[in-house]
């Protein structure tokens, strides 16, 4: 029964990962580039949610689950136009200019993200007020207990992945950004302003990540700056999992990745927990078929 | 009449599938050594496949293909190249923003052997070695009339130059086979009868030559033997004449305009 | 173009010029104080560093952001040779090397067909799986998250060095001759072959080329030298953590060898002065020293994606479109 209770947690884990990962992958799906400043993005979402969190409770001097509504939209704004503005300053000058450029320019990001929240907030690690995170639980079994906490993570998790697969799936934006994935050339020849497509993306990706930067911090309830980092790096091991650029896969990578994660930790040792998971991805990567003349099988030699 | 020397490439039943799609079924022929043999076939038919196939690029779902008697269906590309097959590319894919010299100095690099240690020390042999290198590549730079361009980036030649710089590549990697994968591509009328005389000159210097080609008229004039494809099948084979009267090459060719 | 100009005049008084960097080199650190001494190491090793990355991604054209990973295996060989074996220090730099290459070619030869993003993010977690196993004292020698300490001082025939000075110019004699090999490599078949790579892997393999022992040899290269860099690092600091893997290690590597301009040697030594001598000079600065070297990353990239002093061929690669098209006569046979 132990498995159960693992799998709950890992589920709950993969959630996050995978809330993280649909940033990454659409950003890689209409660019082809790997943002690597959305970790640090996802770090600002845990800054800003204790922020304002912090602001709102002193306000009210005693914390309840309501005030976290407004800190939700506060965060993902901010966090979402934060990723917009990223893009037009960072990315959008260097489409033309090679395949470092992009990379290093986006570390650069990375940089100042990770140097802003260190200056700003400090270096030590931050608690969240208690109070605002419902605590108690529903026990299924002696052995088996699912939190509070980790069920409004899930619910909050479902309901924003499967409002994105709609939007993805249903609407002229979705859609325009899926054909912008397929073929840029194609689509702007198609009336599609891509430009804009593009910074809509910034706008979706790193505003989920920002609130699941706010939702981890929640379940955690501390963290420091050096959560972007891992956690970054995680979430786009779950994004390639599932097949960078498919945002159904971004899905399923992120719940695979958090299940085998604790499964690791708990059977095998917490430690090598992240070891694993990287192995598990350089393991992925070297069977993967790509040849000489790369995926694309339509490039003609 | 039946010559007792094997044929220098012997194409047995290839087949390549790409996921459903069947792309070439069940092509066979046979080159001569010394011969000039053009693929032709509508757009689509399966000729830069088999040519992709020849030349290590994809590998054959089934068949055989083999050189010098030698299979080479597995094969990677340069172990191809240097086995003794050399190729053009159908896009010019030239080294662009090296010079031209420099481009068909890559022809020579399977023919040599230096390493690292020679090159720090700088070794008699190496030096050697880089001179015969240099002089090599001159020596094609000036045949195919480029000897001008050498020290201009490959990118910067007018594109008719650019076709025989491709051409001058490849063959300094000192084949036995070329094979060029439409090479009056883009091509004038002159530069085309240019071509023309390139291509036999260099098969009366002992090269066999495999060509994909579209412009007709360069194909029956060039070609001593010619193989037609369509949707993947072997429709004909046989010299120009024979071809051009094949009720199955007309019916393929039907509303397709002629060069 | 005042680049252009300094390179003209090397070209036309290549040996004046080499002597005279040499010189000047070896009095650089004369009328310095220790913690400049230490600076101008520094500076050297990971211009080494630069150049040691700058075959895999500036001539193979190849994504390594995890290289820092044998910088750590080459100072962690070292220490622990000279730790738990008792070998005299200078001895374990070829072990250091060794040991560095023989991973480059374990972890690359699996990854090659990869294309550049993905190698990039395989490179990155190999990193940090290197780290990580020497955070969690692997096979018990590693000494954890604290590192290893008390590594002996080199000894030269009895002379001990201790002070910066003499590692400065240990550091110094391991540094020209890895310029001078580099550029008899740069100019050699090896070189060309990672050039061809470089410019269209599938037209250098029609041309006969083994692109995979082509790119497999940059990386044993420049894998085996960090490890070197790695031994010299253990050598002066008597004392070697984790860290020396982190990513943010391979970061500031790669940006030398881009901001610097890929595939240049004056462009790693300027990438390295840019990235490790400046925020070295400004250490008061060191809580924002991130976030200026991330504006400059930025703004480098946006001003000048090739780079400040990029080879030829890296600049026409990026600039192609920009450059004039001198207008040619047909050519008359």
């Amino acid at each position: 029964m132990q498995l159960i209770q693992q799998l709950i947690n890992g589920i709950t884990i993969g959630s996050f990962y995978a809330l993280v990962a649909l940033g990454y992958t659409m950003v890689y799906g209409v660019l082809k580039m790997i943002n690597f400043a959305h970790g640090d993005l996802f770090m600002w979402g845990a800054y800003l949610g204790l922020a304002s969190l912090t602001f709102i409770v002193g306000i009210f001097t005693n914390g309840s689950p309501w005030m976290i509504i407004p800190v939700v939209i506060i965060v993902a704004l901010t966090v979402a136009l934060a990723g917009v503005l990223v893009e037009r300053v960072a990315y959008r000058p260097l489409r033309t200019a090679g395949r470092l450029a992009p990379i290093i320019s986006a570390l650069g990001v990375a940089f100042i993200l990770e140097s802003l929240a260190r200056n700003v907030f400090g270096a030590s690690w931050k608690t969240y007020p208690t109070g605002v995170v419902p605590t108690g639980g529903i026990q299924i079994t002696p052995e088996v207990r699912v939190s509070t906490m980790q069920l409004s993570v899930l619910v909050v998790s479902f309901i924003l992945m499967a409002g994105l697969y709609l939007f993805i799936q249903r609407t002229r934006t979705g859609t325009a950004m899926r054909a912008v994935s397929q073929d840029p050339g194609v689509s702007r020849l198609m009336g599609i302003d891509v430009n804009q497509i593009i910074s809509r993306v910034f706008l979706i990706g790193p505003g989920l990540g920002g609130i699941a930067g706010l939702i981890v911090a929640l379940y955690y309830g501390s963290f420091d700056f050096t959560l972007g980092w891992t956690f970054g790096l995680k979430a786009f091991i779950a994004a390639i999992l599932g097949g960078i650029g498919n945002i159904p896969g971004a899905m399923i990578g992120g719940m695979l990745l958090g299940v085998i994660e604790t499964l690791a930790s708990g059977y095998i040792s917490p430690q090598w927990k992240d070891v694993i998971a990287y192995v598990i991805l350089i393991i992925i990567l070297v069977f993967r078929p790509t040849g000489i003349l790369g995926e694309r099988v339509a490039e003609k030699v | 009449m039946s010559d007792p020397t094997p044929p220098l490439l012997q194409i047995h039943h290839l087949t390549k599938t790409f996921g459903g799609l069947m792309a070439v079924e069940d092509v066979s022929f046979d080159l001569t050594a010394g011969l000039i043999l053009g693929l032709i076939g509508p757009n689509g038919a399966g000729k830069t496949t088999i040519f992709n196939m020849v030349t290590g690029f994809y590998q054959p779902t089934s068949g055989e293909i083999r050189f010098m008697e030698k299979k080479i269906g597995k094969l990677s590309p340069h172990q191809i190249t240097q086995a003794g097959i050399a190729r053009t590319f159908q896009t010019i894919r030239l080294f662009k923003n090296l010079t031209a010299l420099e481009n068909v100095m890559a022809g020579l690099h399977h023919r040599t052997r230096m390493g690292i240690w020679d090159a720090l020390i700088r070794s008699k042999s190496q030096r050697q070695e880089e001179s015969m290198i240099m002089t090599e590549a001159e020596y094609f730079l000036q045949v195919l009339g480029l000897a001008g361009y050498r020290n201009e980036l490959a990118k910067n030649l007018p594109y008719g130059d650019q076709r025989k710089l491709e051409i001058a590549r490849a063959l300094s990697t000192r084949p036995t086979l070329l094979t060029l994968d439409e090479p009056a591509a883009g091509l004038n009328e002159h530069e085309t009868q240019d071509l023309i005389a390139m291509i036999r000159k260099i098969r009366d210097g002992g090269i066999t030559i495999l060509l994909i080609e579209h412009d007709m008229k360069m194909v029956m004039d060039l070609c001593e033997q010619i193989v037609v494809v369509d949707h993947g099948r072997k429709i004909a084979q046989g010299t120009p004449e024979e071809v051009q009267k094949d009720p199955f090459v007309i019916k393929a060719y039907l509303g397709e305009e002629e060069k | 173009m005042r680049i252009a100009k300094i390179q003209a005049s090397f070209r036309r008084y290549p040996y004046a010029w080499q002597i005279g960097l040499i010189i000047l080199a070896i009095l650089l650190p004369l009328p310095l104080g220790d913690y400049y001494r230490t600076v101008a190491w520094r500076t050297g090793v990971y211009i080494m560093l630069g150049l040691s990355l700058n075959i895999i991604v500036g001539y193979a054209g190849l994504f390594q952001l995890g290289h820092a990973a044998f910088y750590a295996l080459g100072a962690y060989t070292a220490a622990i040779m000279n730790l738990k074996l008792g070998i005299p220090l200078l001895l374990t730099f070829p072990f250091s090397i060794l040991i560095a290459a023989v991973f480059g070619y374990l972890i690359t030869r699996p990854i090659l067909h990869l294309r550049g993003d993905y190698l990039a993010i395989v490179t990155i977690a190999f990193g940090e799986v290197v780290r990580l196993a020497l955070v969690n004292n692997i096979f018990g020698i590693t000494g954890g998250a604290n590192g290893l300490s008390g590594i002996d001082r080199p000894n030269l025939f009895g002379l001990e060095l201790r002070q910066p000075i003499y590692h400065y110019y240990l550091m110094l004699v391991f540094l020209i001759f890895t310029i001078f090999a580099i550029r008899r490599l740069e100019n050699s078949r090896l070189g060309r072959a990672w050039m061809y790579v470089r410019e269209d892997e599938a037209a250098a393999e029609a041309m006969g080329i083994d692109t995979t022992r082509v790119k497999l040899m940059a990386f044993i290269l420049g894998s085996g030298w960090a490890g070197l860099c790695g031994a010299l690092y253990a050598a002066k600091l008597t004392v070697i953590s984790p860290d020396l893997s982190r990513f943010l290690e391979s970061v500031v590597m790669f940006s030398i060898v881009v901001l610097g301009g890929t595939g240049s040697i004056p462009g790693v030594v300027v990438g390295t002065l840019g990235m490790v001598t400046l925020p070295e000079m400004f250490r008061p600065l060191k809580d924002w020293r991130d976030a200026w070297m991330g504006i400059a990353m930025v703004v480098m990239m946006i001003a000048r994606p090739e780079g400040l002093w990029p080879s030829r061929r890296v600049r026409l690669e990026i600039r192609g479109d920009q450059e004039e098209a001198n207008p040619i006569p047909a050519a008359n046979s």
